[in-house]
């Protein structure tokens, strides 16, 4: 069973509606109480680090969140939801994140090197370059995926950096280590490669989040 | 590389989408699900479905087809028609949408483009403009209410304002290329995408596969819009791409 974590800013409904899809048993709650019973999470996330953060603070989830990671149970960050897993952002001020994985959230520059301007958002389908192999990736092809942000992961670990797309910048598209996993781009408006991505992922938690299997 | 987007166009009223007719091997052709898979079965990057129902009746079927529409289809879809006020888009939004756009709303109450984006972030706020021509203003010029009404707004100018209130893409339609199929408002096009730093969907006037690759390589657009020559099965989705593709733009 997994739990989706509800915060208030989550696109829940497109992230449930593909577990229902998929066939695997899902539950919405915003409570650690109740989420606890879960076997893996999923946070999804629309909107601001900053507020996002504030409201896991303010419903207790922060802490949560961290010790049933230590604990061992999965969780994957959808988008915002991938990016609250690292240190920080600097989205409407410094703003300290969940800190499971190493790196930090910058906002795209809009302007490449040379002094080329590009848009921002980055939104749209872009394709996936992996990097290296992992649960989420198993029997999924490269192709394209739906993008749509405007920060990204920067300074991160290269082990923890599963796959990558090109805009401007080497953007971390994938990421993860151990049983954390992200991904920057919307898996369940990704067409099948998404819901491969999403359906690896829902089998690694019901596999009790064990990566030989 | 990011890839251009083609996006088919559903008007729906009271629930049902209407010039649809020509998918005669679809069970149901005024069914917006129906429909929205098989563009998606096409290619299609992304949808936009359009609230043309003129009834609160109508407005409230909208959103189950919002939620049905969602729960069937891995791809993105907008929803724009009667988004009057925070309430609507939050309506919309958690039945499923992706992106809400305003059009008439936006011009009436701009603050309202910039409760939407710090509410759901810039990336949900789609700002359609209409735009046409004015030969005085030596411009196009902004319209409002389908079309019927002139505003006092020159269209980059407006563009740009939205962005500063945090629109996050433009859906610029040109009404004088509008259903012409004679290809898309290229300068129109240029002059949007090239004043404002977020995506722009061209629409009005596509009938072929290159009125799509001009919108791109001239108009500078990220997306492009089209509803009949879809509809009435002129083209498809997929026939576009291969086109686009040979002529060396990134599609999906």
């Amino acid at each position: 069973m997994i739990g989706i974590i509800d915060y208030g800013m989550g696109n829940l409904y497109s992230v449930s509606k593909a577990l229902e899809r998929l066939e695997y048993d899902y539950f919405i709650s915003e409570n650690p109480e109740e989420l606890q019973k879960a076997k893996g999470y999923i946070l999804p996330g629309v909107g601001s680090f900053k507020d996002a953060m504030e409201a896991l603070n303010n419903q207790g989830l922060t802490s949560f969140i961290q010790s049933e990671v230590k604990a061992g149970k999965p969780i994957l960050g959808i988008c915002l939801g991938m990016q609250l897993l690292y240190e920080e952002s600097d989205e409407n001020g410094l703003t300290s994140g969940l800190g499971l994985l190493a790196g930090r959230i910058a906002r795209f520059k809009g302007v490449t090197e040379s002094g080329e301007r590009y848009k921002v958002p980055h939104m749209g389908w872009n394709v996936l370059d992996f990097q290296q192999s992992s649960p989420l990736l198993k029997q999924v092809y490269q192709g394209h995926v739906y993008f749509v942000h405007s920060y990204y992961a920067t300074g991160t670990q290269q082990e923890e950096v599963i796959a990558t797309s090109s805009y401007d910048v080497d953007v971390p598209a994938v990421v993860g280590k151990d049983h954390v996993f992200g991904t920057q781009f919307h898996p369940e408006k990704s067409s099948h490669l998404g819901m491969g991505i999403l359906r690896n992922y829902a089998n690694f938690v019901e596999k009790g989040g064990n990566r030989d299997e | 590389m990011i890839t251009k987007r083609i996006i088919p166009c559903l008007d729906v009223k009271e629930g049902r989408v209407v010039k649809g007719i020509q998918f005669v091997e679809l069970r149901d052709a005024g069914d917006p699900v129906e429909l929205a898979k098989f563009y998606d079965e096409e290619g299609a990057d992304e949808l936009v479905f359009l609230d043309i129902s003129a009834s609160h009746e109508g407005r409230k079927t909208m959103v189950h087809v919002v939620e049905e529409v969602a729960s069937q289809l891995a791809i993105p879809f907008t929803v724009g028609g009667g988004i009057n006020e925070v309430d609507d888009m939050k309506r919309m939004l958690r039945a499923g949408a992706d992106k809400v756009s305003l059009n008439t709303a936006a011009v009436l109450n701009p603050s309202l483009i910039t409760e939407g984006a710090d509410f759901f972030g810039s990336q949900c706020i789609v700002v359609a403009i209409d735009a046409k021509y004015d030969p005085e203003l030596g411009s196009w010029r902004v319209y409002t209410h389908g079309g019927r009404n002139a505003t006092e707004w020159e269209v980059v100018e407006w563009a740009k304002e939205v962005v500063k209130r945090g629109a996050g893409e433009i859906l610029l339609t040109s009404m004088d290329q509008d259903g012409a199929k004679n290809g898309f408002n290229l300068p129109l096009t240029k002059a949007v995408s090239e004043a404002v730093s977020v995506p722009v969907i061209a629409s009005g006037g596509a009938g072929n596969g290159q009125h799509f690759v001009d919108a791109f390589q001239e108009g500078h657009a990220d997306a492009a819009l089209a509803a009949s020559i879809f509809h009435y099965k002129e083209t498809s989705v997929k026939e576009i791409k291969a086109y686009a593709k040979q002529q060396g733009v990134s599609v999906r």
